[in-house]
């Protein structure tokens, strides 16, 4: 295309007059938009350490039907009555924790003797599980002490509490673990 | 949108919109109180999270600082010192960060206009879109802050978290903070808490404690509590930072009269030509007039 000079005088008319019509003044007072201003909030309890701060969990999205929801930023509970919002650099980093590839998100077991893990699906994870204790109940219950007493406990089994395990959880398992007559437990019941 | 933006109360090389709101809002401020770090570093964390700023490689050189100083994607650094003090060890921890100072000395450098701004509550950010990587804030700035970003080709600093802020929210390293040495409010509010704590400090021994605020730059964004305020370089800390001098002639002498020199340039040329008219070559043949088109 050959640009004549009246061509180029028009079209540098119809090009200024459109740049200075067209107001900057909006852009250069935009600022980073707030980026968690429409996210799903999930509370929660930092995993890491017995203090147990509370977290909100910022997810992509809101919930509806065709979101493939994703953890997109992890911060303190203002609400939490333990750490107020705050958190250590450890609880503070648990964004990158949850999307990390490393992360363990299946249940895998080491059978004896064996030197790997290997993948095993939540169900035969929870029979196994079911089977084992079974089989130490039965072989470690002990009925009566040496007095001839009733006691109906199974030393075989010991049962320890997560830091991080809500008061409803503990309360469960502590009757489950009751149940079967274990008598070492422990729960960190407080959060 | 889902925000109103701030107004803006000071704009880089700017004559027009200075300021461009008429509303007056509260200046923000961070208080920082070095004597109660414990140098956990959840402010450091907690700002790259928030800034989806990923981790910088570091170094180990046998001191708990995570890097040497600032870095484009680093804004927040808490700096690790030990001084001998009374017989002891003073271990010192200061955050380090932009101080949003109310005469910013990067805005005062920046020639390109919009590029830095003061919004109407104090907040002294780097706008990426209008900056042009020249690297005159960080000359301009008596605290070392702003950094240059060889990727994107821009300057780099801490926001205050103007985006959290705006809508009414903490800054993300104050929000982190487990001890409390780092509060948010009201500036008047934060010095107000900072003289209560540098009193309490001097009750306690620390007969040398201040609150660091400094006038040359019209007062800090950042008040910083120091325990030991006679001894600002064990905090890294400049005793009378200001503007420098060169910026301020630069922009209030030099370049005022080098826009009068480009004017009268193109009044003189326009003068020239309707006095004079075009220069003509004689026997060129060029009489400026267009040969009609084939």
């Amino acid at each position: 295309m050959e640009l004549t000079r009246r061509g180029f005088l028009k079209a540098s008319v119809v090009g200024g007059t459109v740049a200075l019509g067209f107001d900057v003044s909006a852009a250069k007072a935009e600022m980073r938009e707030f980026k968690i201003s429409r996210t799903t909030e999930t509370r929660s309890i930092c995993p890491y350490c017995a203090v147990s701060c509370g977290v909100i969990i910022h997810t992509l999205g809101d919930r509806a039907k065709n979101v493939k929801a994703s953890v997109v930023h992890v911060e303190g509970d203002p609400d939490n009555p333990i750490s107020r919002g705050s958190l250590c650099p450890k609880g503070a980093t648990l964004k990158d924790d949850i999307i990390n590839g490393n992360r363990l998100t299946r249940p895998k077991i080491r059978r004896p003797g064996s030197d790997k893990w290997e993948n095993i699906t939540w169900d035969e994870a929870i029979s196994k599980i079911a089977r084992n204790i079974k089989t130490t109940r039965d072989k470690c219950f002990v009925a009566t002490n040496a007095k001839g007493q009733t006691v109906n406990r199974n030393p075989g089994i010991a049962m320890i509490g997560g830091c991080t395990d809500t008061n409803e959880f503990n309360f469960l398992q502590w009757k489950v673990i009751t149940a079967l007559g274990v008598p070492y437990r422990d729960t960190q019941a407080r959060v | 949108m889902v925000m109103q933006s701030l107004e803006i109360r000071r704009s880089s090389a700017s004559v027009w919109g200075i300021p461009s709101g008429i509303r007056t809002l509260p200046t923000v401020s961070k208080y920082i109180d070095t004597s109660t770090c414990i140098g956990c570093k959840a402010c450091e964390v907690a700002c790259q999270e928030w800034n989806d700023l990923r981790p910088v490689q570091t170094t180990q050189t046998g001191t708990y600082q995570t890097m040497p100083t600032l870095h484009p994607e680093f804004w927040n650094l808490i700096r690790f010192n030990e001084q001998n003090y009374d017989g002891g060890i003073a271990w010192i921890m200061r955050k380090d960060q932009c101080m949003h100072c109310d005469d910013p000395g990067c805005l005062a450098a920046c020639p390109a206009p919009g590029a830095i701004v003061q919004y109407a509550n104090g907040i002294v950010d780097v706008n990426q879109d209008l900056c042009i990587g020249c690297g005159y804030c960080e000359s301009g700035c008596p605290f070392d802050v702003p950094r240059f970003h060889a990727t994107t080709g821009k300057m780099a600093k801490c926001t205050l978290c103007v985006d959290r802020t705006t809508v009414g929210l903490e800054p993300a390293c104050v929000k982190a903070c487990p001890t409390g040495c780092l509060q948010f409010g009201t500036k008047d509010d934060m010095v107000v808490l900072g003289n209560q704590r540098v009193a309490q400090l001097q009750s306690a021994g620390y007969k040398n404690a201040a609150l660091y605020n400094p006038a040359g730059v019209g007062g800090t964004g950042v008040v910083t509590v120091l325990a030991h305020g006679n001894h600002l370089d064990w905090y890294s800390l400049p005793a009378d930072p200001h503007v420098p001098i060169l910026t301020r002639l630069w922009k209030h002498v030099v370049r005022p009269l080098g826009m009068v020199a480009i004017a009268g340039a193109v009044i003189g040329a326009f003068g020239h030509f309707t006095k004079f008219g075009r220069k003509e070559v004689p026997g060129s043949g060029d009489s400026g007039v267009q040969p009609p088109p084939a």
